[in-house]
């Protein structure tokens, strides 16, 4: 008997507990995913985003006459774990749309679901192209890898003058392999030599020794080497070629601009030429300065990485989304996300082309005296 | 290959491998002593690496002090764990106190990542650990040449506590029988704590030395290093000391060299660990150094 009374009593409870959550859901609030690595290899670029996107937040709480709630989901850098925390935010915190994530392949990890769940998502720095590819749910702010793996290589050929360049690639990362490809084969075309890569070189993410692979790469003398990879590892990289008495430059994506980048390569990683999205030296639009000033005031003077102003953007960008699209229908969002032009973000007009990519600046960025400093801007062709 | 070249590999493999047998010592010693692998065993080498980033960068104490401030703390640290998730099972069957250990693993992890963060933070590496010397064109740190003197220095301590002290016979009387060791007067209790101290403490050290080298430290970085000394371990003979240092090297020196002669498969380097691993438990499980012992209980 004390046990029907205890059962009924529970499902009761568990019953209430239901149609409350049910009704939160639906009320006053709009809820937006994130969906970042705040813990793991990666966290140190995730928390970056989520800066920037909780800024925004703060800088923008409504929409509609409705408060905007943030759900964050940590995807723990890991791909499994990211398509379980894109399905928790699709299916259990019924998000309006998502954004994210810091990392392609985690970003590819949650493709599918969203494509099924119907869920509008806006990268902010995932540059593989194969994220948005097909999945018309899948936005982003920033630029893709084959322009990025081509700036650097013109940068490697016009300014460095190389003639051999070796690779070194995190190859469980889709985005180094990626922007490795794309760096490699537009380093063939200009230097018009297709055995210009004199060493391509592998190690997998969470290695912390590169002894094996860079005296390899040392053996064929290039002139530059082209690292692409996670901060940290790519931190490490960097720092032991240098012990091992690596002298030719050392070049490599987005994923560097971080302060863990710095802090793990100490006085090893001066002179590291990394391109990116947007300096602080040369803001473009009013919102740059809005989110700048806003930024500086809240942590101490400091300045954003330019993720930060990605992740800030995907939020102000998903929001004018919803004010367009007049409902918080995710369908209509897509439809008006997808119709985005010269949309005034913090890094820039986003522009999205008919595959859900940024048309945008590039920025090269170098290590100088323990900071990243502005080099110069490409334009897109 | 030029010799240059391969000897660059090799000093490259050399130090990778001394790092591997001074974290295996500490795994396979705890083994001696209480027949239980302890799987924590990585986590408190991570712990050890936060000690030391507290020390030295948070509260600025000269690695100096620091370093031996976190070989105590670590000791402590083993201690407790052992007092408090391993000494309640120790008449239960040995697979339970194998999950303990499992458990307190995990535990340790996340612990780890609510207290410090999941974002991986910089190590402290004094500089004359970890500046160059150069030998013809091969370049090696200094801390290369360290390691190995620091593995044999703990290895010969080691070996004098064991075999020359009135704790170190209590220690072996232990391993071989609690019952009759604590019919014969010896406190087990306390010699237990002793080897999990000590045990703790070597994996301080391996963590220091590894926080030098790498100078990264995140909560799951034990994982992997605690995986590959155990595999150096069990190549050695687990529970033999000798053959955790003979594996360790065995191990650092083979991953080195598939990276070297055959730079396509770079990606399987940890699997080269995990299959030599099911090579030796195939056909000498009880690794090279390794005894025959019947096994009790």
């Amino acid at each position: 008997m004390k046990r029907t009374v205890f059962l009924i009593a529970a499902s009761l409870l568990l019953l209430s507990l239901a149609v409350f959550t049910c009704f939160a859901g639906t009320n006053e609030v709009i809820k937006i995913g994130v969906f970042e690595p705040m813990t793991g290899a990666n966290a140190g670029g995730g928390q970056l985003e989520v800066d920037g996107i909780i800024l925004a937040n703060k800088l923008y709480p409504t929409v509609l006459g409705k408060k905007v709630e943030l759900v964050i989901a940590d995807n723990k850098s890991d791909k499994v774990e990211a398509a379980t925390a894109a399905a928790r935010l699709v299916e259990k915190d019924k998000v309006t749309a998502i954004i994210g994530s810091w990392g392609s392949s985690l970003s590819m990890a949650a493709g599918d679901i969203v494509k099924k769940g119907k869920v509008p998502t806006v990268g902010a720095s995932c540059t593989n192209p194969l994220v948005t590819q097909g999945n018309e749910f899948y936005f982003r702010v920033c630029f893709i890898d084959p322009f990025q793996g081509t700036v650097m290589a013109n940068y490697a050929f016009s300014k460095l003058k190389a003639k051999k360049a070796a690779i070194i690639q995190e190859v469980s990362n889709d985005y180094a392999v990626g922007l490795a490809k794309f760096f490699g084969d537009s380093f063939k075309k200009l230097t018009k030599n297709p055995k210009s890569i004199v060493a391509i070189s592998n190690y997998n993410t969470g290695d912390q020794d590169f002894s094996a692979q860079l005296t390899n790469v040392m053996s064929k003398n290039p002139d530059v080497i082209f690292a692409p990879g996670n901060f940290t590892e790519s931190a490490l990289v960097i720092s032991q070629a240098r012990k091992l008495g690596i002298k030719c430059p050392i070049i490599g994506g987005d994923t560097w601009e971080t302060q863990h980048f710095l802090d793990i390569g100490k006085s090893d990683v001066e002179g590291a030429v990394f391109s990116t999205f947007f300096a602080t030296e040369k803001p473009i639009t009013k919102e740059s300065q809005k989110f700048l000033t806003a930024y500086r005031e809240a942590n101490k003077g400091n300045d954003p990485a330019a993720v930060t102003a990605l992740g800030y953007d995907a939020y102000i960008l998903i929001l004018d989304a919803i004010k367009r699209a007049g409902s918080t229908d995710r369908v209509k969002i897509r439809e008006q996300l997808a119709k985005t032009k010269d949309f005034p973000g913090a890094a820039g007009f986003i522009t999205l082309d008919e595959n859900r990519n940024a048309v945008k600046n590039a920025v090269i960025k170098q290590v100088k005296n323990g900071k990243f400093v502005y080099l110069d801007t490409i334009q897109p062709k | 290959m030029t010799l240059n070249l391969f000897l660059q590999h090799l000093s490259n493999g050399i130090s990778l491998g001394s790092l591997y047998a001074l974290i295996a010592i500490g795994y396979t010693m705890v083994y001696g002593i209480l027949r239980l692998i302890n799987f924590a065993h990585g986590d408190i080498f991570m712990m050890a690496t936060y000690f030391a980033f507290f020390g030295v960068i948070i509260f600025a104490i000269p690695w100096y002090i620091s370093f031996p401030l976190v070989l105590i703390l670590t000791a402590l640290l083993g201690i407790l764990v052992e007092a408090s998730a391993y000494r309640p099972l120790r008449d239960a069957p040995k697979i339970s106190i194998l999950i303990s250990a499992i458990g307190v693993s995990f535990l340790l992890e996340n612990l780890a990542t609510v207290l410090f963060g999941g974002v991986p933070k910089p190590f402290p590496t004094p500089e004359i650990f970890t500046s160059m010397v150069k030998i013809g064109t091969v370049s090696i740190q200094k801390l290369t040449f360290y390691i190995p003197v620091i593995t044999i220095v703990f290895l010969f301590s080691l070996f004098y506590l064991i075999y020359r002290t009135k704790t170190g016979m209590a220690m072996r009387a232990v391993s071989r029988d609690h019952e009759t060791a604590k019919v014969m007067g010896i406190n087990v209790n306390l010699i237990i704590s002793l080897t999990f101290g000590i045990g703790s403490a070597l994996a301080a050290v391996g963590g220091l030395m590894w926080g030098m080298k790498f100078p990264q430290i995140a909560p799951l970085m034990g994982i992997i290093p605690g995986l590959k000394c155990f595999i150096a371990a069990v190549i050695g003979g687990i529970g033999n000391i000798y053959g955790a240092v003979i594996g360790g090297f065995i191990l650092g020196i083979g991953e080195i060299m598939i990276v070297a002669f055959l730079p396509d498969l770079t990606g399987y380097r940890d699997a080269f660990a995990f299959i030599l691993l099911i090579v030796i438990l195939l056909y000498k499980p009880t690794g090279i150094m390794g005894e025959k012992i019947a096994e009790k209980v």
